[in-house]
């Protein structure tokens, strides 16, 4: 019986990572950006998959949270990251509902020109609205490695999902 | 055509205005309060300021835990690679030293005299208030350059002080809550500081680059920079004392960059100073 209890809180918790890891990454601004130029926007990616793949698995109540505490540590104006991820969130519900066939390339350009818009949408607020200085060619790059790191994980998210929650969703 | 305008509606609604299963909030909504926060944020409603300080006081606690285990393995990084390079260090730090032995003699006597000369001019001289603080969150953002310290307005901490590390200028505090304090970092493309280029007494204005050093900004096109010029803030505007050391001129890509004399990732304590002008 305690086996089997003990058993569910651990299947509960994994269920749960996927809001898990978007807090640490928030509080611990996961980008790697020990290179020069390098650093990726690793939240993006994982709003992106869990709200197309398992909407269910991240509310928008914490995806907002999340968003308010990224604001906090990275010192970016309250609510501005909050609106960025809320995006993706709007952006990628669009795709599940009009996509029949999910194929994995399809989700991945999609991804791009969400991000691009995002990060415009960023930048512009940033610099017409608070006249905040924000390098352009490192919001560039970190784009573009967003966009090539988002296969990577996407497959590595997968995997999870098909071991922890036992379906396929491509 | 109208067939597939249709669809793109009805998906955008889907999207947007419809609550999913298990959501206890619409998208829009939530956008709607996001995009609320950001206007009352630009123009400092006091009720959005309440609210930053209490999550700025949580987070930046719980950011500093969650954050022990990378600045563990970046720090277990660092030894490795320090003592495999600390023969080559030893023989860099022996030349140096010995070039720093003689200059300190001659740096003795320009003080003294210095100070002699500064009661004759009758000129101002600061005495200094400082305290030690750790930096909770040094994370280096792509975009923003600042670092956060465990000192606040309980402390005394106020907006503007400077912020030294090894007696270098790394820093003002630009942000104060009940406990902690945000530093803007001199390497921020936001960072704009007044500096004296030695030798010469070139008067500029020191701006960062977002990257790990700075440029020189508004000093006379014809007037020589040379490689290893010494970068000192020059005091104007009050905003520094004269004299504090930044860096040193050095060239990348035919373009002089200052070389700040501290890492500012790697920074562990730093020490909070107010100075305040006394007369002599």
């Amino acid at each position: 019986m305690v086996i089997q209890k003990k058993s569910k809180i651990f299947t509960n918790l994994l269920k749960l990572a996927p809001i898990i890891i978007l807090f640490v990454s928030v509080l611990n601004e996961f980008d790697l950006n020990y290179i020069k130029y390098f650093s990726f926007n690793f939240p993006f990616i994982l709003i992106f998959y869990w709200s197309l793949k398992k909407s269910d698995s991240l509310g928008y109540g914490y995806i907002f949270v999340a968003g308010l505490i990224n604001d906090v540590v990275i010192g970016f104006p309250i609510g501005s990251t909050s609106v960025n991820y809320l995006l993706i969130c709007g952006f990628a519900s669009y795709l599940r509902n009009i996509t029949l066939r999910p194929n994995m390339i399809q989700d991945w350009f999609f991804f791009l020109f969400t991000i691009l818009v995002v990060n415009s949408m960023s930048y512009m607020m940033l610099n017409l609205f608070f006249s905040t200085n924000v390098d352009y060619t490192n919001l560039f790059y970190n784009t573009f490695f967003t966009f090539l790191f988002y296969l990577v994980f996407a497959n590595l998210f997968k995997i999870y999902q098909k071991l922890v929650f036992k379906e396929a969703n491509d | 055509m109208q067939p597939s305008r249709d669809d793109f509606v009805i998906a955008i609604r889907s999207a947007f205005l419809k609550k999913g299963t298990k959501q206890r909030f619409s998208l829009i909504a939530l956008l709607f309060f996001s995009i609320t926060l950001i206007v009352l944020g630009k123009y400092n409603f006091v009720g959005i300021n309440y609210l930053k300080a209490i999550i700025n006081e949580v987070v930046y606690r719980s950011s500093y835990i969650v954050s022990i285990p990378e600045k563990y393995a970046v720090l277990s990084y660092n030894t490795v690679r320090d003592h495999f390079m600390l023969y080559e260090d030893y023989n860099i730090v022996k030349k140096k030293l010995k070039k720093i032995e003689s200059q300190k003699y001659n740096i003795d006597f320009l003080i003294a005299e210095n100070n002699k000369l500064k009661k004759t001019l009758e000129d101002v001289s600061y005495s200094s208030d400082e305290q030690h603080a750790k930096v909770l969150i040094d994370k280096e953002s792509p975009f923003l350059r600042s670092i956060i310290i465990n000192k606040g307005t309980k402390h005394n901490i106020t907006k503007g002080m400077t912020i030294l590390n090894d007696n270098y200028l790394v820093g003002k505090v630009v942000e104060v809550n009940f406990s902690t304090a945000r530093v803007l970092l001199l390497s921020d493309l936001n960072s704009k500081t007044p500096v004296t280029i030695e030798p010469g007494s070139i008067q500029a204005i020191l701006s960062g680059t977002g990257k790990n050093n700075g440029t020189i900004q508004y000093a006379k096109e014809n007037l020589p920079i040379n490689v290893g010029s010494i970068v000192f803030t020059s005091g104007a505007g009050g905003l520094f004392k004269e004299g504090i050391p930044i860096g040193k001129i050095a060239e990348i890509n035919n373009k002089k960059v200052i070389d700040f004399f501290s890492d500012f990732s790697q920074l562990g304590f730093v020490k909070v100073v107010l100075y305040s002008k006394e007369k002599n």
